[in-house]
């Protein structure tokens, strides 16, 4: 007799350059409609991603990477501001979970927008860091992307690492 | 116009207030507002006093959303109350299964008031 046993071939969707693209929309839109606020790209940023708070969001399935979103930590109090209300600038500690569901949300809405993966890839909760002076580093071999949005003056860095 | 009480479910508290900041600027007339983290926590909050309207996440600790609602529909008490389901990821699969176990509705983050409005409007019957 013959075993019907069939093993399942995990599905991986390949990083596709094409993608930063589809993160600037995704990340502009979450940030128009959660904190009501129409931010423009910096189409040539000139520095590296820097600032005080980085929220983090971990992404595991059909696509493994992460999605984190860093500013300077007023920057961060001001979208929390937008989003909760004044009362936000008051408590640090809001402003840290603010980021980290605006985090979510751009992870969440860009999966969504990219075919088969809104089922196949599942979100870890947020994590925020708080700090300056530290380096983020990834298993090799990664890709991803990276772009920056223009709040005020100052730039809010939203990168897409991925594990191949 | 009615005044409404709302149970809020997520596990994050920050979401819990911007699930309520977005139903007041929706011009959604809110007497009383209830938060839970998970499930478990709803369903007790329920025990307290029976809401009007609940808005719960998919993904949560202890008691998921779906496992909620599943216990919700033993509750007589809360037989009617409509629930919406609020999703981050768009993942098909777990809304439809949401329907199925009673949801009235969803809605996915990234979300506006206005389309907090469209969806919640309707469920409330009459008075917003």
């Amino acid at each position: 007799m013959k075993s019907m046993t069939q093993s399942r071939t995990p599905v991986t969707i390949p990083f596709d350059p094409n993608w930063k693209t589809i993160m600037e929309c995704a990340a502009l839109e979450v940030f128009e409609m959660m904190a009501n606020v129409r931010l423009t790209l910096n189409p040539a940023p000139t520095e590296a991603p820097t600032g005080g708070q980085t929220a983090m969001v971990g992404m595991a399935g059909a696509l493994c990477g992460m999605t984190t979103i860093r500013c300077t930590r007023s920057t961060a109090t001001k979208l929390a501001a937008l989003m909760l209300g004044e009362e936000a600038v008051s408590n640090p500690a809001s402003a840290r979970d603010a980021l980290g569901e605006l985090c979510n949300m751009v992870a969440g809405n860009f999966k969504a927008k990219i075919t088969g993966l809104a089922d196949a890839c599942m979100l870890s909760v947020p994590t925020v860091i708080a700090g300056e002076d530290y380096s983020m580093d990834t298993a090799e071999p990664a890709e991803g992307v990276t772009i920056a949005l223009v709040y005020e003056t100052e730039n809010i860095w939203v990168t897409l690492v991925t594990h191949s | 116009m009615k005044k409404l009480k709302v149970l809020i479910v997520d596990d994050s508290s920050v979401m819990r207030k911007i699930v309520e900041r977005a139903l007041r600027q929706a011009g959604l007339d809110i007497n009383e507002v209830a938060e839970a983290s998970n499930g478990a926590e709803a369903l007790a909050e329920i025990q307290k006093g029976v809401p009007d309207m609940i808005l719960s996440d998919i993904n949560m600790p202890v008691m998921d959303g779906l496992e909620f609602l599943k216990n919700l529909a033993t509750l007589d008490s809360a037989k009617g109350v409509p629930v919406i389901m609020i999703t981050t990821e768009g993942s098909e699969a777990r809304v439809v299964e949401a329907l199925s176990a009673g949801a009235k509705g969803y809605l996915r983050k990234p979300f506006t008031p206005e389309q907090v409005k469209e969806r919640v409007a309707p469920l409330l019957g009459g008075g917003q």
